[in-house]
């Protein structure tokens, strides 16, 4: 079975939890820049977390379904409409067969990911469905998608014929609308923390940072007060990271996501939490963000603390699901 | 040996403080490092990335951290032997490169800088052998050590938007090849018809970090046939 892509938006590709493991021969984790958001709404419509799912970029999308399926999403504050029904994020709904899933652009924020229970059966490219827009591979035949595509379905289980309906329970709100404006990232220092002077330091923690234009999946390019460093020595490239910070000598930050390159040679100042990573996914041209610095062990204590959250998260949906 | 986080879900290993003028020993160094520890599967590693001195180590935070993973790198490190290098069996890679006027935008300037004609950097960049010191920026992309130095010219001042895929280039002391169609700022002096990145290959990349390359200079029917 399928859903019919009847408006693809401004950016909607598939995505999945990212494609580890290639690194060596230069190609980027990639997958949905938000994989929280992605895994709660694999959980919401009881898909595994690797299952693969949709990132929409500001809308507007427009899918027909072939069969009743289970579908939920998290993100920016879109509006999802199921047929004459209002889909909140974090909420799990029934689509019946023919019925119509609209998402228009959000009031804040940026991206969302929608999971389809059953996921999106594109064939697995290294490991991953996820697309890889640069490299043309992976996803719906390497690409972002279009209107008149038709995204296969996986197997799912088989829902009553019922008319469409939402969940009552949900997600938690930081993980159904992770955006907040104007943005606060935590970070840890970076490796090259102490090639930078101290008035940018100070800079990066008390004054706020631009998004600007050029900003994609590959990195958020900020507008601020100049990061300047001690002297402009040539840095050999090394591994950068989603979350890494790294400024050009322009002084001008760059931000990483998901599909950023795998080494880099721009000294790196910070690198924002992973558990932060979420709120850097809603970041677009014109918003404003700001950094606060938290130490090594409250970025792990953060992001144990999630992991154990979810696990639970998942134990008690499994109740509502079965 | 520093070990230091890269964030809170990887880390860097400095494999080698000084990279200076002994690019080759540096390479033998990390990859010799590199296959220790890809040997040792360290619990919740999921992946690493060698570089010129360098390995990231990416993990798993919510099954491990930072100072668990860099105590198991210094046990695995103290307890085993110094892998073999794992491109000596390897034969040196051949890239066929056609340097013809219409490839080689940049060609001219190179050969100004280096006060050379422009056969004579064509000579020079295709008479030595060049060493992978590590594969990345795009899929398949070769950092290649071993440029003659005169050859070595700076990146341009302003990126081009798009370099045609299998670009031979030259960005300061480096010499690259462009797997696919990207925007870039290396000095571009020829273009080889080989596919450096196919997700169908195993591996995909054409290149591994540790590889010896040498370019041979083609002609324009030569090339033409073999992109055919």
């Amino acid at each position: 079975m399928k859903a019919l892509v009847r408006s693809a938006g401004f950016l909607t590709s598939v995505q999945d939890l990212g494609r580890p493991g290639f690194r060596q021969s230069g190609v980027s984790v990639g997958g949905a820049l938000d994989t929280q958001a992605m895994r709660v709404a694999n959980a919401l419509v009881g898909n595994r977390n690797e299952v693969a799912g949709l990132e929409v970029t500001l809308g507007k999308l427009q899918l027909r379904f072939e069969d009743a399926r289970l579908v939920a999403w998290c993100g920016g504050a879109f509006t999802v409409r199921l047929g004459d029904k209002n889909l909140p994020a974090g909420h799990a709904g029934l689509v019946a067969k023919d019925d119509e899933l609209t998402m228009t652009a959000p009031q804040t924020g940026a991206r969302a990911w929608l999971a389809i229970s059953g996921g999106i059966d594109v064939p697995p490219v290294l490991g991953s469905r996820s697309t890889d827009l640069r490299g043309n591979f992976g996803g719906y035949q390497g690409r972002a998608l279009r209107a008149g595509d038709a995204l296969p379905l996986g197997r799912a289980k088989k829902l009553p014929a019922r008319k469409r309906t939402v969940s009552e329970w949900k997600a938690p709100a930081p993980w159904a609308t992770p955006g907040r404006a104007p943005a606060a990232l935590r970070f840890v220092r970076g490796t090259d923390w102490n090639r930078f002077l101290s008035r940018a330091h100070t800079s990066l923690v008390m004054r706020s940072f631009a998004v600007t234009p050029a900003s994609d999946r590959m990195g958020a390019r900020l507008d601020g007060p100049p990061l300047d460093r001690m002297r402009t020595t040539d840095l050999l490239s090394e591994a950068v990271a989603p979350g890494t910070l790294q400024v050009p000598p322009n002084g001008e930050p760059i931000l990483l996501l998901g599909d950023c390159q795998t080494i880099g040679g721009y000294p790196k100042i910070a690198h924002v939490i992973t558990a932060d990573l979420p709120i850097a996914a809603q970041l677009w041209p014109g918003h404003q963000v700001r950094f606060h610095e938290v130490s090594l062990m409250e970025a792990q204590r953060l992001l144990r603390e999630r992991e154990e959250d979810f696990a639970r998260f998942r134990v008690g949906l499994s109740l509502h699901l079965s | 040996m520093r070990i230091e986080p890269l964030g809170d879900s990887a880390l860097l290993v400095r494999v080698v403080e000084n990279y200076g003028l002994e690019s080759d020993r540096s390479v033998d160094a990390v990859l010799g490092t590199f296959g220790r520890l890809e040997a040792a599967a360290i619990p919740g590693v999921i992946e690493l990335a060698p570089a010129y001195t360098t390995i990231g180590v990416f993990f798993d935070p919510g099954l491990t951290r930072f100072d668990v993973v860099k105590a198991e790198i210094e046990r695995v490190l103290q307890n085993t032997e110094p892998a073999e290098p794992r491109a000596v069996t390897r034969s040196t890679i051949e890239v066929p490169v056609c340097y013809e006027d219409e490839f080689a935008p940049d060609l001219r300037e190179v050969a100004w800088h280096a006060g050379l004609s422009a056969q004579e950097v064509v000579r020079r960049h295709s008479a030595v052998i060049y060493r992978v010191n590590c594969v990345g920026f795009t899929p398949g992309f070769p950092y290649l050590s071993g440029l003659p130095t005169e050859l070595a010219t700076p990146r341009r001042a302003s990126p081009r938007k798009e370099i045609p895929a299998g670009a031979v280039a030259i960005g300061g002391t480096q010499t690259g090849i462009y797997p696919r169609k990207s925007p870039g700022g290396w000095n571009i002096i020829g273009r080889t018809s080989l596919s450096l990145f196919e997700v169908k290959r195993e591996p995909p990349s054409l290149f591994q970090a540790g590889d010896r390359v040498r370019f041979r200079r083609i002609s324009r029917e030569e090339f033409e046939r073999s992109s055919a």
